[in-house]
Formats: C-alpha cells, structure tokens, sequence
C-alpha cells in the first residue's frame, strides 16, 4: 500500500428525496492506476460520477483529492428526517465545490451521452477546455496583448498536439457535431485531457464500438495514462474492456457497492454474477 | 467561422486587411460626401436617419446577440439599459443654464455638465479649444453612461443570472419595467424631471459620429468573441454542464458578458438619446426589446453582421422604404386599407414568416469574410435560379397541407371520447360513470 | 372601523381585478405547463378580444356580441398556436418563445393599424357595469360578479382536468411531453384543447376586466398579460389553484398600494414579487421541482 493515493470517496450516499441512488459507496483510485466502476444499469455509476465532479452534492460522505477534502455534506434540512442511509453524524463539514473548480483541482471527465459544444468545431471544443488555465485578462485576450497572443498561440499548438493524438488533425475546423460516432467519443476524452487532469473519470467510453474498436480504445486509455501521467476511472459495460485493462474493480448495485477487487475476483464472484443475471427462484 | 477557416481562402491575409480598411475608408468618405450634398429637405436625406439610426440599433442589437446568440442567455432586459443609458447622458450633459427650463417642475439636484465644464476649462464657447473640450465631455459621458449601465447591470446579474433559461427572460423583463417606474417617479423628479422630458442637451448632426462610435463598439465585440474569452461563451450556449465540467466557471462568465452587453447597450442608449435630442422613459417597453430580439432573429442568432445588416434592414424598411404603405395609394389607385399602421402590419408578418421558415436568418451563425463575400457572387446566379425554381412549390404545398390540417383538427376536436380502449384506470372509469 | 372603511374599495377593486388576472394566469400556465412555452402573445389576445367586442358592438346586440368575442377569441387562440407555434415544435425553446414574440407584435401592430392608436371605448353592459353598494363602498357590479364567475369556472376546470379523459391526457402530457405520446396521446389534440381553454378564459376575462377599465389601447393587454404571467410563476407555473391564488395576491397588493398613494409603484410591485419569489423558491407556491440530468 505504498501508492499515492490519488481519489478517496467515503461512504458517499446520494438520495433524490426518497430513492437513494448511491448509498454508502466508498472506493480509493491511487496514482497511475486504472479503475473500473461497473455495475447493472441504474446502479448509481454515473451518479457517482456527478457526485465526484461536484454536479450533485452528495446527501452525506466526502470526496477527497489527493489528500484535499473537495466535497463533503451531511443530511441537513428536511433530510435529517428522510435520510435513510447509513454514517449518520460522522460527517460534519458542508464543502461543495463547483464543477469548474474541481475540474482545476485536476479532475476530468467525458458524459456517457456525448456533451460535446454542438456550435463549435472541433478545434475550438478542445480550446474552451484550456480557457479555465489562461492567465491574460478579459482585456488581454480581446486586444491580443503580448503576452495574450503568446497563451492563445501555446493553446493552439497544444490543443493541435492532442488532436494529432486521437486522429482528429484532420477534422479540426469541422462541426464537432459533424464528427461520426466514435471519433466524437475520442473527441470528449481529447477535451477532457486538455484541461490537464491528474485524474480522469470515463463514462462508458467503448459504448456503441465494435470490439476492434474497443481494443483499439483499450490501447488508447492505456496510452494515455502512461503520457499523462493520471489515474483513470472507468464505468464501463464491455467487459473485455474492463477486464483488460482495469486493476481493480468496484461493482455497484441498487447504489451499493457489492464487491471490489481485481478481473479474476471480480469474475469469480457470486453475488455480481447474480447481481448481473439475477437467480433463479 | 473560425480564423483558420478564412486563412484557407484565396486571398492573402493582407490583401483582406487592406481591403478592409479601404472599404472602411471609403464608406465613411462617401457618407460625408452624401452629407455635403444632399439638403435636408429631400427625400433621400432619410438617407441620414436610415444610417444614424441604423448604427445605433446595430450596436445595440450586436450586444443583445452577444448575450442572447453567443452565451446563450435569453435576457430581455435591453430596452431598460438602454433607458439608463439615454437618462445617464442626458442628466449630466443638460447645459446649466437650459436646466432651469428643462426641469420646470423641480429644482434640479445635478447642477454642472460635464461638457460645458471641458468647454470653458478648454477656452470656452466658441472658440476651438471650447469645441473640442465640448466633445470630449460628451465622450466621457458616453463612457460613463455605459459604466453605470454596466454597474447596475452587474447588481441585476447576481440573482438573475442564476436562473434558467425562461425565468431568466422574464425576470429581466421584470426589472426592466422595474427601471422604468424608477425613472418616471416623482421622487426623483430633481434628477430624472419625473415623467417630463429631458431635452437641450448636446447631439451630434453628422451620420458619421454614430458610424464610427458604433463601430469602435462593434470592433471590440467581434474581437472579444474571437478571444478565448469567446469560446468560453459560446461553450456555456452549447452545453452549460459540459462547459462547466471543462473549468469554465459559469457564473463569472455569464455575468462577464452580461455586464459587457450592458456595457454598449448603455452606450447605445445614450447615442438614441442625442439623436432623439429628448429622453422620456415611456417608450422604454419590453415592445422595445422584443422589437430588437425581433432584429436578433431577421439576422441570424449568434452573427455579428448578421446582426448589422438586421439592424439597417429593419431600420430602413420601418422609416423609409416601406412608407409607401402608408400613404393611402396601391399602384397608383387610391387603397383605402394603405392607412397609417399598415406598414408596420405587413411587417410583421414579413418577420413572423421569417422566424417560421427562416429561422437562421440572414446569416445564420456565419459571419462576414472576404472569400465568402467572393464565393457567394460567384453562387449566386445558380442559388436564385434555384430559389424561385423551388418557391411556388414551397407555397402551394405549404396553403395545399393547410385545410387538411385545419379541418383534420376540426375532426378530432369534435369526436367523441369513445375510444377509451387502452386505458383501464379509475379515472376512465368516473367518465363513464358521468356519462 | 373606519380604517376598513377607507381600504374596502382597494380591497374590493383587489379582488376583482385579481380575478380577472386569475383567468388570464389560467391561459399562460396550462400553455406552460404543457409546452413549456411562455406565450407572449397571450396577453395581446386578451386586448384583441376587447377590440372585437368594440367593433361587434358597433353592428350587433350585446346578447349576440358577447358569445361571438368567445368564440372567435378562442379561434384566433387556435389559429396562433396552429400557425405560429405547432411548425416549431421540434424547434429550440428559444426559437418557440420568439415565435411568440413575432405573433405578439404583430397583434400589437394589427390593433395599432385598426385603431389608429386611439383608445377605444368598451361597450357598456348595463347588468356589470351597474353601481351597487357594499357595507357603505359603492362599486360597480362586476366587482362582485368576478370572484365567484372565477370560482365557479376554475371548479369547472379542475373537474375537467381531473375526471375527463382529455383532462388526463392534459396531465400526462405536461408530466412527460415525449413518453405520453409514445403511449397513444394525441398531443395536438391535447394542445389544441389547453388552447381552447386558455383563449376562452382570456376572452372572459376580457369583458370583465374591460367593463373597468373602459379605455382599450394596442398596448392593453401588454401589462396584464404580464402581470398575470407573473400570477403564473408565483403559484407555481403549471399549476391552476396556483395561478388564482397569486393573481388574487398580485391585484389585492395592487391596489392596496394605489390606496397608499403610490400608484407609480403598483406596476412595479408586480416585478419585484416576481423576482422575489424567483429568488426565494423558484418553483412559485406549488410548483414541483424538476432535476436536471446529467
């Protein structure tokens, strides 16, 4: 256990009135690694995600980034009463970061139904996410002072350099819209890589690819993690995917995490392969 | 739309550069030259308010697309900061002699203006100095007309840029109204002249002083929509939750334009101001801001010339070409329909025809290029012939479909309630009963 | 006793213009809560209907003007929504809500053209406009009229809503406007109903409301419309029992503060309960919440 710990989720529990979508789920992603989060559909994977970027705060539990506590909430208000899940009072803080300052925290993610900037094109998609690193003022960057022209120029060719990387060079004055299927997926993980993450979260990156196409993609994360030095997090459902690159494994179900572990367990599990197939009666 | 793409043109960078400033140059000299030598009493000096007017709904219209077309925020707050714009100016430019006269109601609490005082600091009345330090004034005061505008917009912003899209335009609308009473309230009478008109204050006689401060103003937009800045903007339009997850903070950003639209609104207050020579709050309506939402649309939403050709179409059509409408005459025979207020019925019809079948507008989200400009004369023989090729079909089909629509909704309107097979709830059920 | 007495005409005045607010708020919430549009227009075909009762009173009977002003408002209602709002409703939103804008300045600049931007005189409908006294406070009839007609109307309709097919219909599709079709819905059919409702209330309204105020300009229905909009958002858009309670609110508050003698801020008043309750609880009295997904 001497890795970096890079993510620590504790025993976050997420309830929208009265359904709790995420209960008590806690999990670590540490330096370098790849994780998987996997789960049936509706098992809380991509509220997990919403909880961590700081889309929803969470009804109890925290989120701590490299070792800096980033969310942290308890049930307050009319939820004292409804809460229903569990490590009631071992949280006091109420610390709710905004999406934009966890995501300069070092945070990255990609959206399971593609959320791409529809108006713009693929250069320009990967630009909008270095803006949040720009030092040069409103008036800078309008009057293209110096030292604006010298940023906007370094953006340029930075965000030219990830494009190359995903094969898109040749799409960047294109509509981001515009783009076929897969490649508008590699284009959300190129924009999320530009806001410089130290960990980047994958929401169902290999959906709707073939598996050549998930392998290719599989080579790609991996790739990725090795260049950008981060740790990624993956919900993902093609288990060759998962199985084949991620280190270990958490699987949720109803919300609750069920079983964590690396591929061979995790296979190996009973009650995933119920919480998959269901038993017979 | 990006500047890549225009560099893939066929003409070199400087040559458009030099093409532009030529042009510039050109219109400006041939607006002076028109003024010179067109008297006022002809008919083609409607030329003038075409232009003068023109420029300023431009400026104004480019800072709404600004917020509505390139942030995506759906504000109808224009018509009010353009009122505190034009009452901004005019309080503080009313020369102190002339306020006496002007604010026959009250004692006037602001008792300086700002370019009489640059006047005489300057050598006074009449002589060059005085001029100039006139004119200084009246600029300083149009700046300071857009700060203030600016300043109470950021104090709006903070609770209504929070909200989402159609509460945001009603709630701007709201405090639009809101600015509307304040100025017209007797309690303010020694500053605002209640609901009296304020008036005698500086102009401007020449087309060319609105041309070139609107075009300053307009310069400065395009280049900030261009900045990162710009991205930034268009990224919160496109997708609010991808543009945050990216590190745009949304908040900043959105109160960043909003004030910056503001910011020229204002300015574009003041200008209407000086060439209406007198402000009164009451025409400050929300019908104001939807006229220019309306000219937002006729150019295309989230086009900056679109914008401006809109803004000249609209002012043209409304003063000038369409008045025939009005005079009573239909090819020479006497209509007794043509009455005042015709035109402006025809009009808007022409306009609700084009938010219905054009909804892009005039430009849609392009902007203006010189390879385009190029390239679309080079079109545009083939792209006409196909238009009116197309057009009768297009209308026949669209008056063909009609009665069938109409009548088929007649139809159903007045069928029983009978055919309640699919559904097996109680509510079904209290029918029946009923019936 | 005396206090009572000096605030019982604002209080009364309250009541009935909140009323006929309430049956303009009808229209604008059922329109949202099932398109989610704010009909900008509503408030225009609230004046045109007081025009056509002008113009029709010129050439007919009142007994045969008034029934004819329901029924062709309620037709211009459908007309709108079949030509200016059904093309877009694949559209943006924003493209919906500037077609709205359109059809609104163009009824403006229609009535403009028709009247010469005179003000126009209400006909005279001896039975409302009648002077009656209450506890010493004398007001004209429809005064008293107003508030029950509202009653009476907006139990029909919450029936309508609550026991009729139709009226289920109407809930299912505001619930959900994609899935109720799936499920065999006749959505323009179900809009084309909200339309009816709304522009008949309208166009009641409308008598009430000009049997008070007499003078009709293009610009009338501007600020009604707004007001009742407001109304609207107050009780929660979508919801009706909502919508009445918050114009009763907004035209008793009204006129209270004319009483107190600052008639400039009666306008005003309207803008800054709206940007109050946006701010304090954005979803109005009963409206429900709605979460944004990701």
């Amino acid at each position: 256990m001497s890795k970096e710990n890079v993510l620590r989720v504790s025993d976050i529990t997420m309830q929208f009135g009265g359904v709790v979508a995420v209960d008590d789920l806690s999990l670590e992603v540490n330096k370098g690694e790849i994780i998987g989060l996997i789960g049936p559909n509706g098992a809380g994977k991509t509220t997990a995600f919403n909880v961590i970027t700081g889309v929803y705060a969470p009804t109890n539990g925290a989120v701590a980034l490299n070792g800096e506590v980033i969310v942290e909430n308890h049930p307050q208000g009319k939820m004292k009463n409804l809460y229903k899940g569990k490590n009631d009072g071992k949280y006091t803080d109420v610390k709710v970061l905004t999406p934009d300052k966890i995501t300069k925290l070092g945070v990255a993610r990609t959206f399971q139904n593609i959320r791409l900037f529809k108006g713009m094109s693929v250069f320009e998609n990967v630009l909008v996410a270095m803006h949040m690193n720009l030092d040069s003022g409103l008036f800078g960057a309008t009057f293209r002072s110096g030292k604006a022209k010298h940023e906007e120029e370094a953006m340029r060719e930075e965000a030219l350099r990830l494009l190359a990387m995903f094969d898109l060079e040749k799409n960047k004055d294109d509509l981001a819209t515009s783009l076929p299927y897969g490649k508008q997926r590699h284009l959300e993980i190129a924009r999320a890589l530009a806001t410089k993450p130290k960990l980047l979260l994958l929401d169902e990156p290999a959906a709707g690819m073939n598996p050549q196409e998930s392998a290719e993609l599989m080579r790609l994360v991996e790739k990725i993690r090795d260049e950008f030095d981060l740790s990624v997090l993956m919900i993902e459902h093609h288990m060759q995917v998962v199985m084949g690159i991620c280190e270990r494994i958490y699987v949720l179900d109803y919300g609750a995490l069920i079983a964590q572990g690396n591929p061979e367990e995790i296979q190996n599990n009973p009650r995933v392969i119920e919480a998959y197939l269901g038993v017979d009666e | 739309m990006t500047e890549e793409r225009l560099t893939t043109g066929c003409l070199s960078k400087k040559t458009k550069y030099i093409l532009s400033a030529a042009s510039i140059i050109a219109v400006l000299v041939l607006v002076w030259v028109l003024e010179q030598n067109i008297p006022p009493t002809s008919q083609w000096s409607m030329l003038f308010t075409v232009i003068k007017k023109g420029a300023i709904y431009s400026l104004v219209v480019v800072s709404m697309n600004l917020l509505n077309g390139f942030t995506g925020l759906f504000s109808l707050g224009q018509a009010g900061f353009m009122l505190i714009g034009a009452y901004a100016y005019a309080i503080f430019a009313i020369p102190v002699e002339a306020k006496e006269s002007v604010y026959q109601y009250y004692e006037p609490l602001i008792g300086f203006s700002v370019p009489e005082i640059l006047s005489n600091a300057m050598g006074g009345a009449g002589t060059f100095g005085g001029t100039m330090g006139e004119y200084l004034g009246v600029i300083i005061l149009m700046i300071f007309a857009g700060l203030i505008t600016a300043g109470i917009a950021f104090l709006i912003g903070l609770p209504v840029l929070r909200l989402k899209s159609d509460y945001l335009a009603i709630a701007s609308l709201g405090f639009a109204e809101i600015i509307r009473t304040i100025f017209q309230w007797d309690g303010l009478g020694a500053v605002t002249n209640g609901s009296n008109l304020l008036r005698k204050f500086p102009t401007f006689s020449s087309s060319l002083f609105p041309l070139i401060v609107s075009g300053l103003c307009i310069a400065f937009i395009v280049m900030l929509i261009n900045s990162s800045y710009g991205r930034a903007f268009k990224a919160i339009r496109d997708d609010e939750i991808a543009a945050e997850a990216m590190g745009v903070n949304l908040f900043k950003h959105k109160q960043l334009s909003f004030v910056i639209s503001s910011f020229f609104t204002g300015i574009g207050g003041a200008m209407l101001a000086m060439f209406q020579a007198t402000v009164n709050a009451t025409p400050f309506t929300s019908n104001m801001t939807y006229e220019l939402l309306l000219i937002v649309v006729i150019g295309g939403i989230g086009s900056v010339t679109g914008s401006v050709l809109g803004s000249f179409l609209f002012i043209a059509c409304s003063e000038w070409w369409l008045r025939f409408l009005d005079e009573g005459k239909f090819l020479g025979m006497e209509a007794d329909f043509m009455r005042p207020g015709f035109r402006k019925v025809v009009f808007a019809l022409i306009i609700i025809c084009i938010v219905l079948f054009y909804s892009k507008g005039i430009m849609g989200t392009r902007e203006f290029s010189w390879d385009g400009l190029i390239s679309f004369f080079r079109k545009l023989p083939s792209r006409l012939l196909n238009f009116f090729k197309r057009l009768p079909g297009r209308i026949v089909n669209f008056f063909k479909g009609l009665p069938g629509r109409i009548s088929g909704k007649v139809k159903k309107l007045s069928r029983n309630t009978k055919n309640s097979k699919n559904n097996h709830t109680k509510n079904t059920d209290n029918v029946k009963e009923a019936r | 006793m005396e206090l009572l007495l000096k605030w019982l005409p604002y209080i009364l005045a309250g009541i009935s213009v909140g009323g006929q607010y309430a049956l303009i708020a009808i229209g604008y919430t059922m329109v949202y809560g099932i398109l989610r549009l704010i009909n900008f227009a509503h408030g225009d075909m609230f004046m045109i209907a007081g025009l056509m009762a002008v113009y029709l009173a010129t050439a007919l009977p009142l007994y045969i003007t008034l029934p004819m002003v329901l029924v062709l408002t309620v037709i211009l209602g459908c007309t709108i929504e079949v030509v200016a709002y059904r093309p877009l409703r694949t559209a943006p939103r924003m493209s919906i809500m500037i077609s709205a804008i359109g059809v609104s300045y163009f009824l403006q600049n229609l009535a403009l053209y028709a009247t010469g931007g005179l003000a126009q005189t209400y006909p005279k409908i001896e039975w409302l406009a009648r002077t009656v006294n209450v506890f010493g406070a004398s007001t004209k009839m429809v005064t008293l009229v107003t508030p029950v007609l509202v009653i009476v109307l907006v139990v029909a309709l919450v029936m309508l809503i609550k026991h009729t097919k139709i009226g289920m219909a109407m809930r299912a599709v505001s619930r959900d406007f994609e899935t109720s079709q799936l499920m065999g819905i006749d959505i323009n059919r179900v809009i084309t109903v909200t339309f009816v409702i709304g522009s008949f209330l309208a166009a009641i309204g409308s008598i009430l409301y000009f049997t008070n105020y007499t003078g009709i300009m293009p610009t009338s229905g501007g600020m009604p419309g707004l007001k009742a909009f407001v109304a609207a958002v107050f009780g929660g858009i979508g919801s009706i029992p909502g919508a009445v309670i918050g114009a009763f609110v907004i035209g008793i508050c009204e006129n209270l503060i004319k009483g107190a003698n600052m008639t400039t801020f009666s306008d005003a008043f309207t803008f800054v309960l709206l940007i109050i309750i946006l701010m304090v609880k954005p979803t109005g009295l009963f409206g429900e919440k709605n979460i944004d997904k990701v």
